[in-house]
């Protein structure tokens, strides 16, 4: 086989990179897998409306496309953090209460919530590709951070944006460790992820631990939708497809419904997909991270650390 | 003494099956309650009715004279009712502590961006809510296994333990299915000291048990179950002699009392039990 070393770096780094944009998703798949034991297929579209929620506010409304610089940017970066994560954690809530908390009172079968989600998925998505939101053509994320090379690792360039990115997501799930693990919110969550009914005989007051779940992992989502927005420089109504599917496989990967599993899960398939590229056509890369997916479904279904929000 | 609990007619079904048909009975303040009964006699079901977490196709619960019927699980057990299973279910891959500190969290007021940022109050609270469950692994002498994972306690312990993360709650009536299942005798008779202790603290219990030693040496007064029905209410060393009760248990014939129908023996039973 005739393969491309001297790329390395680079894929080496932009897999990384991807990844943890991947696990960061993953994260949404993996929490609402963990107390409802759905697969939330929706999650694409809640990861776009963050990217789509900045393209508004500063593209449109305020038209912020010049390159800004120290404190403006810092605060433009914080409150971009703060509008994805609400503007996606607040869909995600409503998603919820209108889609799934109706057929959890019925009682429903598991493959009526699954067809709920593709239907909510579709829908959302569809609705943003109409004219009166975001159209069928694609937006560029507006340009108030320039892209400048930040620092070189193992040789390979790694501009601003890439870093921001990576240093988001690092702090995102070191916050989230610590909400799951050592507060009472968190404590809720784990129990009715490990036993719903002993938890609500317990007190605990389950709708609203859902709701709390919906809405973590949606800003989590949210805020991964900025990011990857900017990385790539575009905001598209069909923006969450593929980045979707890909932290969904992450999820799965690592194992569904573990928290740490999404972040092993999400920077092994960047990783896989990216270095696959050393050897054969940058083509592929889509194939083989479906791939991945088929594997880990035949010979390790609950994936690499098993299933479980409680699992650690 | 006041009523802490009235079931009047309460009747639940499942599709055609009645599980428990047309109970009613009280219990006082202060009360150790045995309800006993045959496997499928509905006992579980009962338990569930109360908690809420199958409410009653009929009839009416009321908690000190408010109704419980129609109320969400965790408001009930707001209101002063919590339980332990017959199968243990704990929170497995949480600590000791962790788990009882979920009971005790359903006392807390603070909301989530409190528990977050960490107000003042909300410490205050989370200190209250440590020191609370503290005692109560204290109380029913488990504090030893803070730290361990509940699933790898013994299986007593774990009885032990689902105990104090009900007390957790704050609960006026606390009910206990089958607590001593599974249990060597040593360890009866540490359960029953347990369940002693926590009546003297005030906290009303209401016991579905097997072992007539435990159910019979602990309760001030026993309902029994048969086919949903109740066929009998008392003090223990009356309803043991009841022909009625014996016939339940031993079937008809033994208890020289023959005259009810024989037929319902066929219904299912062992299932309900566990719905």
């Amino acid at each position: 086989m005739d393969c491309n070393t001297g790329a390395f770096p680079n894929l080496f780094v932009t897999g990384l990179i991807l990844g943890m944009l991947y696990a960061l998703i993953a994260l949404g798949y993996t929490m609402v897998y963990g107390v409802l034991k759905l697969i939330n297929f929706a999650h694409d579209a809640i990861f776009m409306i963050g990217a789509a929620s900045i393209f508004y506010l500063f593209g449109v409304w305020f038209g912020l496309n010049e390159p800004t610089g120290g404190v403006v940017l810092v605060s433009l970066i914080a409150v971009g953090f703060l509008v994805s994560g609400l503007a996606s954690g607040g869909s995600a809530v409503l998603l919820e209460r209108l889609a799934y908390r109706p057929l959890r009172r019925r009682g429903a079968a598991r493959l009526s919530f699954l067809i709920a989600a593709v239907g909510a998925s579709f829908f959302i998505t569809y609705l943003f590709q109409q004219d009166f939101l975001l159209g069928t053509s694609e937006h560029n994320f507006p340009g108030f951070m320039a892209t400048e090379s930040a620092l070189t690792i193992i040789g390979a360039q790694v501009n601003n944006r890439r870093v921001l990115a990576v240093l988001t997501a690092v702090a995102l799930f070191l916050i989230l460790d610590f909400f799951v693990n050592k507060t009472r919110s968190g404590r809720s969550i784990r129990a009715v992820a490990q036993d719903i009914d002993a938890a609500r005989l317990m007190g605990v007051n389950v709708d609203r631990v859902v709701a709390l779940t919906f809405f973590v992992g949606g800003f989590f989502g949210g805020i991964a939708g900025f990011l990857y927005g900017m990385v790539f420089s575009k905001v598209a109504w069909n923006l969450g497809f593929f980045p979707g599917i890909k932290a969904f496989t992450a999820a799965v990967l690592g194992g569904i419904g573990n928290v740490r599993g999404a972040l092993l899960g999400g920077v092994t398939l960047g990783l896989v997909e990216n270095l696959s590229t050393l050897c054969i056509g940058a083509e592929w890369k889509n194939p083989i991270a479906f791939s991945v997916l088929v594997l880990v479904l035949i010979f390790r279904p609950t994936g690499i650390l098993g299933e479980g929000l409680s699992a650690r | 003494m006041a009523k802490i609990l009235e079931a009047e007619n309460v009747t639940k079904q499942f599709g055609g099956l009645t599980a428990v048909n047309d109970v009613s009975l009280y219990i006082d303040e202060g009360e150790i309650f045995g309800l006993i009964g045959p496997n499928g006699a509905g006992k579980t079901t009962f338990f569930n009715a109360i908690t809420g977490l199958y409410p009653p196709t009929r009839g009416a619960i009321k908690l000190l004279g408010q109704s419980m019927v129609g109320r969400k699980p965790h408001d009930i057990t707001a209101a002063g009712v919590c339980r332990t299973f017959q199968q243990i279910r704990l929170f497995p891959n949480m600590s000791v502590f962790e788990n009882v500190m979920i009971g005790a969290d359903a006392r807390g007021k603070s909301g989530l961006l409190a528990s977050v940022f960490k107000t003042p109050s909300n410490r205050k609270e989370q200190e209250a809510t440590e020191k609370k469950s503290l005692e109560l692994l204290n109380f029913c002498g488990i504090e030893r296994f803070g730290n361990e994972l509940a699933r790898n306690l013994s299986y007593g312990d774990q009885r032990r333990l689902e105990i104090a993360r009900a007390l957790g709650t704050g609960p006026k009536l606390l009910l206990l299915d089958e607590p001593a299942a599974g249990m060597n005798p040593v360890e009866k008779n540490g359960l029953r000291e347990l369940v002693r202790k926590i009546r003297d603290q005030g906290v009303t219990i209401l016991l579905i048990e097997h072992d007539m030693k435990v159910v019979m040496g602990l309760s001030d007064r026993v309902a029994v179950l048969d086919h949903g029905e109740k066929i009998a209410e008392g003090k223990p060393e009356a309803v043991q002699k009841d022909p009625k009760v014996v016939e339940a248990y031993l079937g008809s014939g033994a208890g020289g009392a023959a005259a009810t129908s024989t037929d319902g023996k066929t219904a299912p039973s062992g299932t309900m039990d566990r719905t």
